[in-house]
């Protein structure tokens, strides 16, 4: 059973968030890593980058697939996770955590209340069959 | 319901993460793809292969269908050989690519799961006015590859016969961990290893004994992940990738185990006239310069113009870097050719190189 931490929001693509003030922390599920497994590299959208609710903003390639990664959120790109341009795998580690992607300032904070609260996904991830 | 190999507790207890694959449940991985992988490739690691088909082929016709049926030489075969090859269809396309090794009763047939069925049907079909008799021996034989180079230090511990005398594509009939079974020096990982084939009653028992020999060695159960990228790493061909219908032996760069010299076979007049013509296109080894992977059917490309299509890709942990294998126009096919390929990211420099990829495998 993957993980899903209770303080989180998230989508129906395996994007998790987690709110600092007015900015918006992105990842991937624990759910999403174990599926590709073997992360090799991230595409993050640059720094300054405007982003609209569920755009693909950047890709994920593991061993044996590729994914896009979608943006849970519209805003404004203001940090990406530096270490996984020589460590992707940290992702696989520690998906929640040390594993975020970007960062973002929220042009709308309402949206993050409209994304699915850690039981909704718990829910969607068993309608799956997961 | 996916089928079971003798192996599948055993893979359940260790941990196997389990997907449908040609109709059996079989573990896609372990640890982790990365990690099996350089287990294979700097100690040891074991495949369950039950999944592939075994058959039997005997009869005092044996060796002369066997000849009509497949490319390469079988009347060549040493006791206890193996030979590499493929059968085609009259058309030249690929049946299937499989292993034949001569035993004293019989030959014994080893194929793709995913063809298996087929692969069978369509050796009955050709089997006729042969004195031949097929026999499927799948479920009655499980097959455990034993990888890497340490692979000979852990079976040594488990059978009285030296596999130091045992060449490269060669086997013996023997007893290992206390079970009378045909082992070979064969595998699709580059290194050298071992391929054993145990009564399916015993194949439990041998697990557990193959495991408890290698622990100093760190032997490591491996799925069906690293099995691809070790055999992508050295240009091992896939069915349903790389080989199928659609493509001939000789664009496939497997013309070395197509023997034109035969009197005949299946397929012969069509693949001679390929030969005779040339191939207009061929599978090439294609590394990425800088980032990203190539994935199956992403377009190969030069200055805009399209010249064929991935056919396996992905990222090579021996390498750290993309790979792929996919067919390419001639005139394009040259080692050190500068290509694109058309992915998900956008297109990325590839060149064409040697094969393999991987240059410092083990096998002997």
């Amino acid at each position: 059973m993957s993980e899903v931490p209770e303080d989180l929001r998230y989508t129906k693509t395996h994007e998790w968030v987690r709110t600092e003030g007015t900015k918006a922390v992105i990842g991937i599920t624990d759910f999403a890593q174990g599926e590709l497994s073997d992360i090799v590299m991230v595409e993050a959208p640059q720094v300054g980058r405007e982003i609209k609710k569920e755009e693909a903003m950047g890709v994920i390639e593991a061993v044996k697939a590729v994914s896009d990664l979608y943006s849970p959120i519209s805003g404004k790109v203001i940090e990406v996770n530096p270490k996984l341009g020589t460590n992707p795998e940290t992702i696989n580690q520690d998906p929640f955590g040390e594993g975020w992607i970007v960062k973002v300032e929220m042009a709308d904070p309402k949206e993050f209340e409209k994304l699915m609260d850690a039981s909704g996904y718990k829910e969607f991830l068993a309608a799956e069959g997961h | 319901m996916d089928a079971k190999t003798p192996f599948y507790e055993k893979i359940l207890q260790a941990g196997g993460r389990m997907v449908p694959f040609a109709g059996y449940s079989m573990p896609m991985q372990f640890e982790g793809i990365i990690p099996e992988h350089t287990k294979v490739r700097q100690s040891v690691g074991v495949f369950d292969v039950s999944h592939m088909g075994r058959v039997e082929v005997k009869g005092p016709q044996a060796l002369e269908f066997l000849e009509h049926l497949v490319t390469n030489h079988v009347s060549k075969l040493q006791m206890f050989q193996a030979v590499y090859t493929v059968m085609c269809y009259p058309e030249g396309g690929i049946v299937d690519d499989l292993l034949i090794y001569r035993l004293p009763e019989h030959y014994l047939v080893v194929v793709n799961a995913n063809n298996n069925a087929k692969d069978q049907a369509w050796m009955r079909e050709q089997a006729e006015g042969y004195d031949v008799e097929i026999i499927d021996r799948t479920a009655d034989i499980g097959q455990l590859a034993v990888q890497g180079p340490r692979a000979e230090d852990v079976l040594s511990k488990l059978t009285e016969t030296n596999l130091s005398e045992i060449g490269f594509y060669q086997g013996i009939q023997t007893e290992l961990a206390g079970v009378e079974m045909f082992i070979s020096r064969t595998g699709y990982t580059g290194e050298d290893g071992f391929e054993l084939y145990i009564p399916a009653a015993h194949a439990e028992a041998v697990w557990d004994k193959v495991f408890e020999a290698g622990k100093e060695e760190g032997i490591a159960p491996i799925g069906l992940g690293a099995r691809d990228t070790l055999r992508l790493e050295m240009k091992y061909a896939l069915y349903g990738n790389d080989i199928d219908k659609t493509t001939n032996p000789i664009e496939a760069g497997l013309s070395w185990v197509v023997k034109l010299d035969k009197p005949r076979f299946v397929g012969k007049e069509a693949l001679e006239k390929v030969k005779e013509k040339k191939p207009s296109r061929r599978l090439v080894c294609l590394e990425v310069k800088d980032k990203g992977i190539p994935r199956p059917h992403d377009l190969i490309m030069t200055e805009g113009e399209e010249l064929g299509h991935v056919t396996s890709g992905t990222f090579s942990p021996s390498l750290q870097k993309g790979i792929a294998l996919g067919y390419v126009r001639r005139g394009h096919t040259k080692s050190g050719t500068e290509l694109k390929i058309r992915t998900r990211r956008g297109e990325i420099p590839v060149e064409v190189v040697k094969p393999p990829f991987y240059k410092n495998a083990s096998h002997k």
